[in-house]
């Protein structure tokens, strides 16, 4: 579903600033995978979520989605097949507009904005089906603005909001990252809903090992701009945070193994 | 008693005057308010929505159809400003003020097309008496149908009417949505480029039929009736959020606020006028009233906001 070939970027060239964030990755995923990642401060994951989701171009290499090449798409052409949920609560919805009008823009991701009515009365009874889901109450504030919702249901908005429509591959950037531990809980157990409901192609960046380990078919730690490991099908199933640790300084040969990554 | 009247006489002209103001201000709520760009266009494509439609009255042009050619070069501007921001990724306000500067030289020679005495002209004068007219300030207080009111009346409520049903459509909603949020409005599949172009082509369209609307309504065009038209634009918009924000809620309701705004704006210059101020201090008084309105707003939530804080927080607890 998801092909990534010998992506490269480097920010701020030939500058002091200069940093290789990606040294060359490449990863596949399979039609179903839900591959979480993980890796410390500064290792890459998010930027190459980034350079999935068209943020920015890459400096080289390919990316293709549902066999589609999208290396040169520009974001707003990429959502057609992508659905993402950011680390930071506000990022993923506007808060100037309502619950239902926001689920109406994600209902038209990556279709061709027309001179229709933006909701129809169909529309709000599907929307009000989807929010029961997420188990908030939010089915009965459809004409709330969303800037008066909580980080967490604004979070979880935008993981409903994400998978709306149907998307070829689910981005999550450490989406739990910046909520309190109960409502991150909900919010990840909300997350294994809704991919488990549609088997989405899922590529989930975190900071917690153990959620790391719970959650998905497969796991991939970064480091210093490259997938250091990459652990599939039984070997994921048995896996423990000592045994990760363990073979992440095996195969960096670090053995700063990794206090960061433990204290996320 | 005498001034009082002389007031009261006056106000006629102060609602024709606003109404024409409210338009405008409605083009740049679109602006300021939804898309989150201050837009200094419109200080030139108001002054060339007022010369085109001045030049083809005089053409011997049906006044409907020079609105509507005013309108359309309104829309041009508001490209070229869209292109130079998104194209060639100049700042939006530079941007502005870069078309604002080129419009003042086009002014110049849109009001001179045809003579073959002068190439460039910083007036033009249309006459109610020589020409086909919509709105004349000279019927202001006619009771009679001709009376520019109750089209001006009309007018801003088909403007009204249609930003209401526009806003509400799927290409609406995803203007909203950049204005609102961008990151947000690339990830669901939105051009925010092509909705900040749209955006801005909507709005200087208002702003040049205002512009033409004015240019009828006074009985001319001039190059500079465009200046400091963004900080009353910016006035009437804020004045009719301070004080009708509280209860119009709903979207046509907000642009009705506008208008509203641009007419207590004028019924206020025109009080202060007959206290005995000249018309060339009016750009002073106005700077000040806005530079007050968006002042109140941010020193209300950094000095006034703590004491509301404690009380909400126990009715939490009691609750």
């Amino acid at each position: 579903m998801l092909d990534i070939k010998n992506i490269r970027k480097t920010f701020n060239p030939g500058t002091v600033n200069e940093k290789t964030a990606l040294a060359g990755v490449s990863l596949t995923l399979n039609d179903g995978d839900f591959v979480t990642v993980i890796g410390g401060n500064g290792a890459g994951k998010s930027t190459l979520l980034n350079a999935v989701a068209g943020v920015w171009p890459v400096d080289e290499g390919s990316i293709s989605i549902g066999g589609v090449d999208v290396t040169r798409l520009p974001e707003h052409k990429r959502a057609k097949y992508i659905g993402r949920v950011f680390q930071d609560p506000m990022m993923g919805t506007a808060a100037t507009m309502q619950i239902e009008e926001n689920m109406a823009l994600a209902a038209r991701r990556g279709q061709s904005r027309t001179l229709r009515p933006g909701i129809t009365r169909d529309d709000r009874d599907h929307y009000r089906e989807m929010l029961k889901i997420l188990d908030l109450g939010l089915e009965d504030r459809l004409t709330s603005k969303v800037g008066l919702l909580s980080g967490g249901q604004r979070q979880a908005l935008t993981l409903l909001m994400a998978a709306l429509r149907k998307p070829d591959l689910l981005l999550l950037d450490e989406h739990t990252a910046a909520l309190d531990p109960k409502t991150a809980a909900k919010v990840l157990d909300a997350t294994e809903r809704i991919v488990q409901k549609d088997h989405l192609t899922t590529l989930m960046i975190t900071h917690n090992m153990k959620d790391a380990i719970v959650h998905g078919n497969r796991l991939i730690m970064m480091y210093e701009g490259r997938v250091a490991l990459d652990i599939a099908g039984e070997d994921k199933k048995k896996l423990t945070v000592e045994d990760l640790l363990a073979r992440f300084g095996q195969a960096t040969g670090s053995d700063e193994a990794d206090d960061k990554l433990l204290l996320g | 008693m005498d001034f009082l009247l002389s007031f009261l006489n006056s106000l006629p002209g102060a609602v024709g005057q606003g109404l024409i103001w409210g338009v405008m201000a409605i083009g740049v709520y679109i602006t300021y308010r939804i898309l989150d760009v201050a837009d200094l266009t419109v200080d030139g494509s108001l002054a060339t929505g007022g010369a085109v439609c001045a030049l083809l009255v005089t053409l011997g042009l049906n006044p409907w159809l020079a609105l509507l050619a005013a309108v359309l070069s309104g829309m041009a501007a508001g490209l070229v400003t869209g292109l130079l921001h998104t194209v060639c990724g100049i700042p939006a306000i530079l941007s502005g003020i870069l078309t604002q500067l080129a419009l003042y030289s086009i002014n110049l020679r849109v009001m001179a097309f045809g003579d073959l005495n002068a190439k460039t002209k910083n007036m033009l004068a249309v006459s109610v008496d020589k020409h086909d007219l919509l709105v004349s300030s000279r019927n202001i207080r006619k009771l009679a149908l001709d009376n520019p009111t109750l089209l001006l009346l009309a007018l801003v409520a088909a403007v009204i009417a249609v930003l209401y049903w526009f806003f509400g459509t799927e290409q609406g909603s995803a203007l909203r949505a950049t204005g609102s949020n961008s990151a947000m409005a690339r990830a669901q599949g939105i051009s925010t480029n092509w909705c900040k172009v749209l955006g801005l082509v909507v709005s200087n369209a208002l702003v040049a039929l205002a512009g033409a609307l004015l240019a009828q309504y006074q009985g001319s065009a001039t190059v500079d009736m465009g200046r400091g038209a963004i900080v009353i634009g910016l006035a009437a918009v804020i004045i009719g959020e301070v004080l009708l924000g509280g209860v119009f809620i709903n979207f046509a309701l907000k642009l009705l606020a506008c208008a509203i705004g641009a007419v207590i704006y004028y019924a206020v210059i025109t009080l202060v006028l007959r206290l005995g101020l000249e018309t060339t201090d009016l750009k002073l008084l106005t700077a000040l009233v806005v530079a007050a309105f968006l002042t109140i707003p941010y020193w209300k939530g950094k000095y006034f906001s703590k004491p509301v804080k404690p009380a909400k927080k126990e009715e939490n607890t009691h609750a």
